[in-house]
């Protein structure tokens, strides 16, 4: 269906098969979408190599907007496990709550989740930036390599256990720090990230109240201090 | 993995319904656990000092024979009615008896629940015939909760089929592993505790149904169960009264919780919830690492 230029999808009459086979074949012609009825199934608009705007007009499961390479996905809704897994580029919007794991593994891109996110938001993220305007749950910025993590409200125990690299900034309280996560130095460039960061994801929130909490760096090695234990 | 579903109505108006709210849960959490599915409904109460006894046979079995043991048993007539492979008997309230009369005539049967309001439907197959081999369409009730098994640690068989019970009017269902469930098992059968099966859920219930014979209230138990089981889990447990959830404290288990007026619902994904009445305004969360959530009639009672 095509209604003023835009492709409408409808999940009940449709498969999500259907649904991403249509996203893959028009690659090269960016366009719009609806698409209607996701009831919280998974796989919603993965893999797309288009600079397709899609608009999924309910909730999502598991995984919605995986590997995106060019699309922007807004999600009117919650979102399950796994959202923007492995995001290569692109952008992902959330109006609603993401479950676990939101931005794994993800290389690039702009992840917005306008709610809160559950646990091990951000895990292993190696270049990808999330931005969410509520709280995250615990384990966030879990064995985080690069990239940047930005939390509103507070974060939940364990934030940034077995880091990496990658920034993580949080507005509000943060339960206990994971293991080699430590506070660092807020220096005026950090600031400035940051502010670039609110302003593309388009999200009013005072920068100055912000933390920032990065690797200690000690879990890079075998400590040499240890060599007595043997 | 396995799915795991629970609905507790907060609208008496809704209970005629609760078996229709629940048959797409169940359906719905099919790619989770296509092997065996069961329920555990809390239905209407039998007469004062009766209560009902679920019983499942493996075999066609002879009820009428059964209800012939129990009335001499205890000299009175006895009702029951049947439900697929499943029959349930309203007796005089002697567990003991009951459970002794079972072993002893009728080693082929086995009691899935026994409770005042509790009533246990479980089988292999898959979860849309499953709940349409009991009628699960038109049970009635104030709760249930249900699961839809893909077998990892034991075999697959009614026995070891969700939701389990270990006490009157109480149920388990689960996903995840229990690393520690031997260790737990032989502790508890020390203590007397005798098991129908090697299912680590089994071992989990009998566990939580320990610590409420100790006097312990279902939240307790859930907080003391934190402590001594090891492993991934996300638990639905029912009680006569009510309903609760609980995640390991790693919360690797997925687990989704919402809330309108009219009802309490979990799912182990949310698209269980996507069919109920009013779910596009339902209050949506998941449940936090560690943390015992709860509904019971009696509370919502005090708090109107």
């Amino acid at each position: 269906m095509n209604t003023a230029g835009i492709n409408i999808i409808d999940l009940d009459t449709s498969s999500v098969r259907e649904l991403n086979a249509s996203l893959h074949s028009v690659a090269e012609a960016p366009s719009a979408w609806r698409v209607l009825n996701p009831h919280g199934k998974h796989s919603l608009a993965v893999g797309l190599e288009a600079a397709h705007k899609v608009l999924i007009e309910g909730h999502a499961g598991y995984y919605c907007g995986g590997m995106n390479k060019a699309a922007e996905i807004t999600v009117r809704g919650q979102c399950g496990k796994g959202l923007g897994e492995n995001i290569m580029s692109g952008a992902i919007r959330v109006e609603g709550n993401a479950a676990d794991a939101a931005g794994a593994s993800g290389r690039g891109g702009l992840i917005v989740i306008e709610g809160d996110a559950s646990s091990r938001c951000g895990i292993s993220m190696k270049g990808v930036d999330i931005v969410v305007k509520g709280s995250v749950g615990h384990m966030s910025g879990f064995m985080a390599q690069a990239g940047h993590l930005v939390v509103c409200g507070d974060a939940d125990d364990d934030l940034g256990d077995s880091i990496y690299e990658a920034d993580i900034y949080v507005g509000g309280e943060v339960g206990a720090l994971g293991a080699d996560c430590v506070e660092k130095e807020m220096t005026p460039d950090h600031a400035e990230i940051l502010s670039q960061l609110l302003e593309r994801a388009g999200v009013d929130c005072p920068a100055e109240s912000f933390r920032r909490y990065g690797s200690a760096r000690k879990l890079y090695n075998f400590d040499v201090d240890n060599a007595d234990d043997y | 993995m396995c799915g795991i579903v629970g609905l507790f109505l907060k609208n008496p108006r809704l209970e005629n319904s609760l078996g229709r709210l629940l048959t797409p849960m169940l359906v719905e959490m099919t790619e989770r656990g296509p092997d065996s599915a069961g329920f555990a409904i809390y239905g209407p109460e039998p007469p004062q000092k009766r209560i009902k006894v679920t019983l499942s046979a493996t075999e066609a079995a002879d009820w009428e024979s059964v209800a012939a043991d129990f009335e001499q048993l205890f000299e009175t007539k006895i009702e029951y009615f049947v439900r697929g492979g499943h029959a349930v008997f309203v007796l005089p309230a002697a567990e003991a008896a009951i459970r002794q009369c079972i072993a002893a005539r009728h080693p082929g049967l086995h009691i899935t629940s026994i409770g005042r309001h509790l009533e246990i439907f479980k089988q292999t197959g898959l979860p849309a015939d499953v709940a349409s081999r009991f009628g699960l369409d038109e049970m009635i009730g104030s709760h249930a909760i249900g699961h839809t098994r893909m077998a990892t640690e034991s075999g697959i068989s009614a026995k070891h089929s969700h939701p389990f019970s270990a006490v009157a009017d109480f149920s388990l269902v689960h996903n995840g592993s229990l690393s520690n469930h031997n260790g737990v098992r032989d502790r508890l059968r020390r203590a007397g505790v005798i098991f129908d099966s090697d299912n680590d859920t089994e071992v989990a219930a009998s566990y939580i149904a320990h610590r409420l014979g100790l006097g312990r209230s279902l939240n307790d138990a859930l907080h003391d169960a934190l402590g001594a089981l090891d492993g991934f889990y996300t638990f639905a447990a029912g009680s006569a009264d009510g309903f609760a959830v609980l995640r390991d404290s790693i919360a690797a288990k997925p687990a989704v919780l919402g809330e309108t007026a009219d009802w309490v619902a979990m799912a182990s994904e949310y698209r269980a919830l996507a069919a109920l009445p009013g779910i596009e305004k339902a209050h949506l969360w998941e449940p936090k690492p560690a943390t015992v959530y709860s509904w019971s009639h009696d509370r919502l009672a005090q708090a109107a």
